[in-house]
């Protein structure tokens, strides 16, 4: 009893009269000081703060052992026993940086993100859809970063050298099929899929990731969104046509569905502003979509999205080999497209994604050579005889595909998958050239993908992928390497390799489904630089083909190639006030051998150098966004390769360097009702013009069966004029915002 | 004997609650007397860490907790290097849920988490506008309707008007009367004690000064 107040006594008189002196410095691994760091006796009320040099001092009445806690954001919290026993105590400690997804460097070589997370990107999804040439395209804003070309003639991504179908776009994990709408000769045709159904973008100029394959240069990877903030329905009107929908989402939040229809007709546009073409059937579409998402509990999500598309089109351009013969070709096109996905967070660290995709296409194409009265001519010789023909070309793909993952620590995970692709190719030609061949193809992929944190200054991306198509009735495997280390605070530098394959194309297949894949190996180098306001990105890249087809002597696998250039991307949202820019150039030297080509060429669809400036500027006096965009590419080359007979091979007869390219677009998007609290209508309008300047355009050159003329590829108008209004009526549902942000 | 031991064991305890009282309060009022020259002397950053101390020691007390996360969300706001600003807010965050789970959600704790929306909008407000540009005006409302005698909120409010431009239904003339409102019932605002929340009424004469 005696001891027990003695001892209560002690530890009162040490409480009032003992005051010890803790002090020390702290630093990071990196030997940095760590300012701001609290530094505390554990249950006491002692402590400090480190200064800007990490030094720290206080005064304790604490005695014996007790606990000293360090923690600072960002860093790792640190305990340490001590002992207090009157002397002055110093400390110098280490702090170890936490683990942090938004500070940890992440593998940028070959790609480009656009997403709205906290981490800073080099994009966001607004600028997908205010890139002034865009004209609403995701493409479009994609063609203004470096390592693509300006291409007008033809659909698609060309990316590094690379042609249209060798880059591939994904939505929510898996293959689209017909991205685009289907080719017409000469007319590059626009993306189907609007850009406000995504919320996220990477663009992959190569090295992507194990989880995708088949694309020999490039992955345009889409991430739909998810629930919407509210109930609303929308309207639009422009110049092309009309639309509307309607999105409707429960009051839990926890399910949503929606649908819209859009009908484009460009009678009125066409008649209003000519066109180089003559269009018999001025082009018209149909597009109707339907949605829904459900949470499938706190973590999961269950998303499906599904359009149905139809649209036709009939054009008359004069024959090049005959003076008073002209060809008409038209399209009829439908296509219908579904996609259910399933994501869930199984405990805190696996993870499972299910995707499944189904499409079907259908073409009804047909070329007919007309004389000056529109009466079909049939002319059996060449080159007339292949001039007419009528096809019914059908292609469907179903695909599952499944990725699990497992998080190992605060940033590394290892995610594991397969995938299922049933392509049907079903192709009718009834005219002179008369085929009628089904494709089929059971292709099946597994792959596993590693993302190895050494520190947050540290990452390794190692994965592998394993293919194989019954049609070709080959596998292959391929590895997928990148490495990325911080070099700063706000600098990067990564690496990446990896062997791409790719099945040769359905109309290769058709003729000799002996082929092989092609192949490509990629080889990355990029520094980057990323500031909230600034990003600076340099990037140099050498690519390989090989086994890629060449069409003589018979459909063969001997073609290769390679490619390898720089890029380079400014973006600045600093130096100028209010204004936001990016800059990006391309280099690029590429050659290669492939399908009718006599010897190594530098294709077409590549120009030497490629150069973009957007410019963005939002106006607040006028609640008007202004977007500008120059693009610039230099001449590409043309051919006129024949096949000699005599010689049984190609040849080339002439070649020549179009014109450079120049591309001034202007968009003004006014958004009346910005800031109105609680506004219940949204209308924005926009503004659209391409080639401001009405600059000369050639993309190519059309040579006759002779090779005695030739004739340039144009736009069918030097210009694209677009007014549109798009009206949101959001239900009022202000009560709700407030309660679901509490 | 062992009545007479419980007794004084007793006694001693309740001499010890009562002794920690003082001190507590006595450590609070030292702080929070630091608040108002914090502007000044940029010390936000260590005052969060005193308050955040104390609320570790004591583990029942909210306010210690509710001052640590007003001071990092202070800290958020005033940092200049917006790649720092959401890690600091989201301390705040933190800081001020642990302060709501011992003493419930209020008015007070919602003036923080409004304030704390708004760090996290400032590093991009063109693109966070829609998502945290509600959020921080729904705990505005929020906090009014849990206790419509404090000024905090309507100063906030007051505030985020006099930073929205003119053309988005913003400007000084529509801040004015509000500011003037939040002046006024500063004047009547009588905290609960002398440990909670009273900052505000400086800030928000200054910010109805420029609106002149």
């Amino acid at each position: 009893m005696r001891a027990f107040l003695l001892l209560i006594a002690i530890v009162i008189t040490g409480a009032i009269f003992g005051q010890t002196s803790i002090s020390g410095r702290l630093v990071d691994n990196r030997g940095r000081a760590v300012r701001g760091a609290s530094i505390s006796i554990k249950d006491s009320y002692d402590g400090a703060t480190s200064d800007s040099l990490g030094n720290y001092r206080f005064q304790t009445s604490e005695k014996g052992t007790q606990t000293l806690q360090v923690t600072s954001i960002g860093y790792q919290a640190l305990e340490r026993t001590i002992n207090i026993e009157g002397q002055a105590l110093h400390l110098d400690l280490h702090l170890r940086e936490a683990p942090d997804e938004l500070k940890a460097v992440i593998v940028t070589a070959g790609s480009f993100e656009a997403a709205d997370s906290k981490r800073t990107t080099v994009l966001n999804s607004i600028d997908i859809v205010t890139t002034a040439s865009a004209n609403g395209d995701v493409t479009g804003a994609i063609r203004t970063l470096p390592g693509t070309q300006q291409i007008g003639e033809k659909e698609g991504l060309f990316v590094r050298g690379g042609s249209g179908e060798e880059a591939r776009v994904f939505i929510d994990g898996t293959l689209v099929n017909n991205f685009f709408y289907s080719s017409v000769p000469d007319i590059a045709q626009r993306g189907r899929f609007s850009p406000f159904l995504f919320k996220g973008t990477i663009f992959s100029s190569g090295g992507y990731s194990a989880l995708y394959g088949q694309a020999l240069s490039g992955a345009l990877i889409l991430e739909s969104i998810d629930m919407p903030d509210r109930s609303a329905a929308n309207l639009g009107i422009s110049s092309v046509g009309l639309s509307g929908g309607y999105q409707h989402l429960n009051a839990a939040k926890t399910f949503s569905w929606g649908g819209n229809y859009a009908y484009t007709n460009l009678v009125p546009y066409f008649e209003l502003f000519k066109q180089r073409v003559d269009y018999f059937k001025v082009p018209d579409f149909h597009y109707a979509d339907a949605n829904f998402r459900l949470k499938t509990s706190k973590t999961g999500m269950l998303k499906f999205y599904g359009t149905v598309q139809t649209n036709r089109l009939g054009l008359k351009t004069p024959d090049i080999d005959s003076a008073s013969l002209q060809n008409a070709f038209s399209l009829s096109n439908y296509n219908i497209y579904g996609n259910l996905s399933w994501r869930e967070k199984l405990g805190n660290d696996w993870r499972l994604y299910i995707g499944s995709s189904f499409s079907t296409n259908k073409d009804l194409i047909e070329n007919m050579l007309q004389d000056e009265n529109g009466e079909k001519v049939t002319i059996p010789s060449m080159p007339y005889i292949i001039k007419s023909y009528n096809g019914d070309i059908r292609g469907s793909l179903a695909q599952v595909k499944s990725v699990l993952e497992r998080k190992l620590g605060a940033l590394s995970a290892i995610r594991a998958g397969g995938e299922y692709l049933y392509f049907r190719d079903d192709l009718r030609f009834n005219d002179t050239i008369a085929k009628n061949t089904i494709v089929d193809d059971h292709f099946k992929a597994a792959f596993a993908e590693a993302d190895i944190y050494l520190s947050n200054n540290l990452a390794a991306k190692l994965g592998t992928r394993l293919e194989h198509s019954s049609l070709l009735n080959r596998a292959n495997i391929v590895p997928r390497v990148s490495l990325a280390y911080k070099l700063g605070d706000k600098s990067q530098a990564s690496f990446a390799y990896g062997i791409f394959y790719q099945k040769p194309e359905r109309n290769q297949l058709i003729i000799n489904n002996n082929l092989d894949y092609t192949k490509a190996t990629h080889y990355i180098l990029n520094f980057q630089r990323l500031q909230p306001t600034t990003t600076f990105r340099v990037e140099a890249f050498y690519k390989k083909y090989d086994d890629l087809v060449k069409l003589s002597p018979g459909i063969n696998n001997n073609g290769n190639g390679y490619a390898k250039g720089v890029e380079f991307f400014w973006r600045d949202k600093k130096t100028f006030k209010g204004v936001d820019y990016w800059l990006s150039y391309s280099f690029l030297d590429t050659k290669r051998d492939y399908l009718n080509y006599p010897h190594s060429l530098q294709p077409n669809f590549a120009a030497n150098h490629t150069a973009s400036l957007v410019v963005k500027k939002f106006i607040q006096k006028w609640k008007t966004q202004v977007n500008g965009s120059y693009s610039f590419a230099t001449g590409r080359p043309y051919y006129n390769i024949r096949y000699n007979g005599n010689e049984s091979k190609y040849q080339l007869y002439d070649e020549g360097e179009t014109i450079s390219y120049n591309n001034l677009g202007v968009s003004l998007n006014y958004l009346p009702s910005i800031g109105k609290p609680n506004a219940r209508i949204f209308t924005v309008w926009v503004l659209s013009v391409t080639n401001v300047l009405n600059q000369t355009q050639i993309y190519n050159y059309n040579y006759s069966y002779n090779g005695a003329i030739k004739q340039p590829v144009r736009p069918p108008a030097n210009q694209f004029f677009f007014l549109g209004c798009f009206i949101s009526f959001g239900t009022d549902r202000t009560e709700d915002i407030i309660n679901s942000n509490l | 004997m062992k009545k007479l031991f419980l007794l004084i064991c007793l006694g001693f305890s309740v001499t010890l609650l009562k002794a920690q009282s003082p001190k507590y309060n006595s450590a609070m009022k030292d702080q929070i007397g630091k608040l108002d020259g914090a502007f000044q002397a940029g010390n936000f950053p260590e005052l969060a860490n005193n308050f955040e101390r104390i609320g570790n020691a004591e583990k029942s007390q909210w306010l210690p907790y509710y001052y640590a996360a007003y001071c990092q969300v202070m800290t958020a706001l005033l940092e200049q290097d917006k790649s720092r600003v959401d890690p600091i807010a989201d301390k705040a965050d933190s800081l001020i849920t642990k302060a709501e789970t011992i003493a419930g959600a209020n008015s007070e704790t919602n003036v923080i988490r409004s304030m704390i929306a708004s760090a996290h909008m400032m590093v991009d407000p063109q693109q966070r506008w829609m998502q945290y540009g509600q959020a921080s005006a729904g705990y505005i409302e929020k906090a009014k309707s849990q206790d419509s005698t404090n000024p905090r909120p309507v100063y906030l409010e007051g505030q985020a008007k006099f930073f929205t431009p003119e053309q988005f239904g913003g400007g000084k003339a529509v801040a004015a009367p509000v500011l003037e409102k939040a002046l006024a019932m500063f004047d009547g605002f009588k905290p609960a004690s002398d440990l909670h929340p009273v900052w505000g009424k400086s800030s928000t004469q200054y910010f109805l000064s420029q609106c002149k």
